[in-house]
């Protein structure tokens, strides 16, 4: 586990270095953005394609820090309940049962012993709130755009404060704020209100150089001249008009069936057969014919050349 | 500038809070949504970041104030201006004076335009619809009647004036979506067991009374592609109007198509009608243009389906469907769009000719993947279209049939 000393990191360079040493291989926007989120303690927003990478920041992070990683996946219809807290209705019910039987007639004095934190469950946004031994957990709100807005407008108090307000409670706020990691797919508009409570980052696709280092860093098995093809074939691939162009979730997938093929170049039919884990439109397959992949591999070599 | 002081805080800061400060500005003039707390970020960004490089200068301040990616190029654009000499402040003056020195040619994307906008001091001019100034005199308050049927493209300045007022005040349909979300009601089909222990306590926990929770509703979401072509330009603005108002109760995503495609939806959010319609004129520079149908579709249905059409909406097609090359994309194009929304209804001004025939080959291909096709050409029309959306989809006006059309993909 590393050692307190480097937290927040003292420098954009610290924070690159932080990431590529827990195998994320980080651009200079990217290290600044984050670097940037851990020294003003400001939630990230990471906005962008599916398969860029931007899950794996706040796992990254929480491997390199040492810290819990606590993930609340986002979904249509996700309420307070499963979010936040929730009372554990049996043990209230039991509660309120036993100060019947024990004679309690104050009201207060049931009310208060019901909805004591005793019987309050805890869901992902309240546990980052809890202090935690290892140092204050990486919470990764995940997917925010499948939620709707009213769930949106709920978020605003655990980024802008670190807290929770429970009605009968009373509020809940975090000792140590939790570095907190918010992702997008962009299946639709954040609030302005939400994003001007975050740091926002763009995360795109990356140049050829980059996604060479990921792949040999992720696949180390991997052959250095099947490697520069593949990223070759992947980046000419994003400069078709696709549907859905291929992410760096595709690339290291196609990476590794190709290793799993035993293939040590790429050839038109075995890129053909395969065109499957890079594209997942019958669209964008239909388009990329025998003569559309013969194009692509041209321009791999030349992309391979230039790399090596 | 006192303001700057105040965020600088120490002496031998000021500058560079100062310079931020401007940056901002030009920011904010060239059309991002940046409120005096960003300025605050933007300085102790740079100050906990350290000023390294032009580059890490470049990816603090990106970090704070820039929070769309649209949102980019503006950015970039006008740091590689502003930030190009040391003091960029003295470079702004430069560029503020009247003897300024002369721009780069001006760059093809909207938002670029407004950053020269921005850096030259001057807005254009806002665009007023091509009104005539002749005064009808069969126009009175007993004429609604008249005023109800009257073709758009044929009305008077003032008519339309008045046409404006009447779309505003139009009750808007009154259509509901169910959502995931839950909330309090007594016949919902599933118990709420917070609100009944709640209830309970009121007892002392003799009984426990049962609450109950439902399903929400809300009004479905719109989103709507306005073609604004040289044909189309009469029944644009109406219709613009119209969404304006649609938009007060719901979820409104416009689009404009001409020759290129447009994302006016922030710009239509003014509260005021009109100063919405003059900041959307001003984002959409082809306005009375060209039309490619297709392409737009296209880019619509690459760029901006995922983003949309996620939470099922209505589609509005506005257009009248003249596509000069009109091929086998259009027919996809519309194959696809009518996949991914709730329905697609197709509003054609060319409708008000009694005897329409779908003669023209971009209507033929487009028609058969339409849910609902109806006219747009005056207030009658858009009441219909009220009343239209607050029914259930009707699938029998699957009008391509209608017309011995079948789809061809």
């Amino acid at each position: 586990m590393p050692d307190d000393a480097v937290f927040p990191p003292a420098s954009i360079d610290a924070t690159a270095a932080l990431l590529s040493g827990a195998g994320y291989v980080p651009d200079r926007a990217l290290a600044t953005v984050v670097h940037l989120a851990l020294r003003m303690r400001r939630p990230l927003l990471l906005e962008g394609e599916a398969g860029v990478g931007k899950t794996e920041v706040a796992r990254t992070l929480a491997a390199a820090l040492g810290r819990r990683l606590i993930r609340l996946q986002c979904y249509e219809g996700l309420d307070l309940a499963a979010a936040a807290y929730e009372w554990n209705y049996p043990a209230q019910m039991i509660a309120i049962r036993l100060a019947e039987a024990a004679g309690e007639r104050d009201k207060d004095e049931i009310a208060s012993g019901v909805f004591s934190e005793r019987h309050l469950l805890r869901r992902p946004l309240l546990e980052a709130l809890m202090p935690d031994p290892a140092g204050p957990p990486v919470l990764l709100i995940d997917e925010l755009d499948r939620t709707d807005e009213a769930f949106e407008a709920f978020l605003l108090e655990v980024l802008a404060d670190f807290q929770i307000s429970i009605p009968e409670l009373g509020t809940v706020k975090a000792e140590h704020p939790p570095i907190i990691i918010l992702t997008s797919n962009r299946t639709r508009e954040i609030h302005d209100a939400l994003k001007r409570r975050c740091l926002y980052h763009w995360v795109g696709y990356p140049s050829a150089e980059r996604e060479l280092e990921i792949l040999r860093t992720r696949l180390p098995d991997i052959g250095e001249s099947l490697s520069r093809q593949v990223v070759g074939f992947v980046q000419a691939l994003r400069r078709d008009d696709l549907f859905k162009v291929p992410g760096v979730a595709e690339t290291l997938d196609w990476a590794a069936a190709l290793v799993e093929l035993d293939a040590v170049t790429v050839g038109p039919d075995t890129a053909r057969d395969t065109l499957g884990v890079l594209l997942k439109y019958q669209d964008d397959i239909a388009r990329t014919d025998a003569a559309a992949v013969t194009r692509l591999l041209d321009a791999a070599r030349r992309t391979s050349e230039t790399l090596a | 500038m006192p303001e700057a002081d105040a965020i600088s805080g120490a002496p031998g800061r000021g500058r560079l809070a100062e310079n931020i400060l401007t940056f901002c500005r030009l920011l904010r003039a060239s059309g991002l949504s940046l409120g005096p707390g960003s300025v605050l970020d933007a300085v102790s960004a740079v100050e906990v970041a350290g000023i390294g490089g032009r580059a890490d200068l470049y990816w603090t301040l990106h970090a704070v104030l820039v929070s769309r990616h649209e949102d980019h190029e503006v950015f970039d654009t006008v740091f590689q201006r502003f930030w190009r000499r040391r003091a960029g402040a003295e470079r702004l003056i430069e560029m503020l004076s009247p003897v300024a020195v002369p721009m780069a040619p001006p760059a093809a994307k909207p938002g670029l335009r407004r950053v020269e906008e921005a850096f030259e001091g001057a807005l254009a001019p806002p665009q007023e619809p091509p009104g005539e100034m002749e005064v009808d005199a069969r126009f009175t308050a007993s004429d609604t009647d008249v005023l109800r049927t009257r073709d758009f493209a044929q009305m008077s300045a003032d008519e339309l004036a008045e046409a404006r007022r009447r779309i505003a005040l139009l009750k808007m349909p009154d259509d509901r979506a169910r959502i995931r979300r839950l909330a309090a009601d007594p016949r919902g089909p599933r118990l709420d067991l917070r609100a009944s222990i709640r209830a309970s306590l009121s007892t002392g926990g003799d009984y426990v009374p049962l609450r109950r929770r439902g399903p929400r509703e809300r009004p479905p979401p719109v989103v709507a592609l306005v073609d604004i072509s040289g044909s189309m330009s009469d029944y644009a603005r109406p219709v613009l109007h119209f969404l304006h108002a649609l938009g007060t109760r719901r979820r409104v995503e416009t689009f404009l198509f001409g020759t290129r495609l447009t994302n006016v939806s922030r710009a239509l959010r003014h509260r005021d009608p009109d100063a919405a319609l003059t900041e959307v004129g001003r984002v959409a520079p082809d306005w009375s243009g060209g039309t490619r149908i297709a392409t737009s579709l296209h880019l619509f249905n690459r760029d901006w389906s995922r983003r949309v059409l996620a939470q099922n909406p209505v589609v509005l097609l506005v257009t009248d469907g003249l596509e000069r090359d009109a091929d086998d994309t259009l027919a996809r194009e519309m194959d696809r769009l009518q996949r991914s929304c709730r329905r697609l209804v197709w509003l054609n001004p060319l409708l008000r000719y009694a005897g329409f025939e779908p003669k023209a080959r971009g209507i033929r291909a487009m028609l058969p993947h339409v849910d609902e096709f109806r006219p747009v050409h005056d207030l009658a029309s858009l009441e219909a279209l009220v009343a239209a959306l607050s029914g259930p989809s009707v699938p029998v006006l699957r009008r391509g049939r209608a017309y011995g059309l079948e789809a061809v993909i």
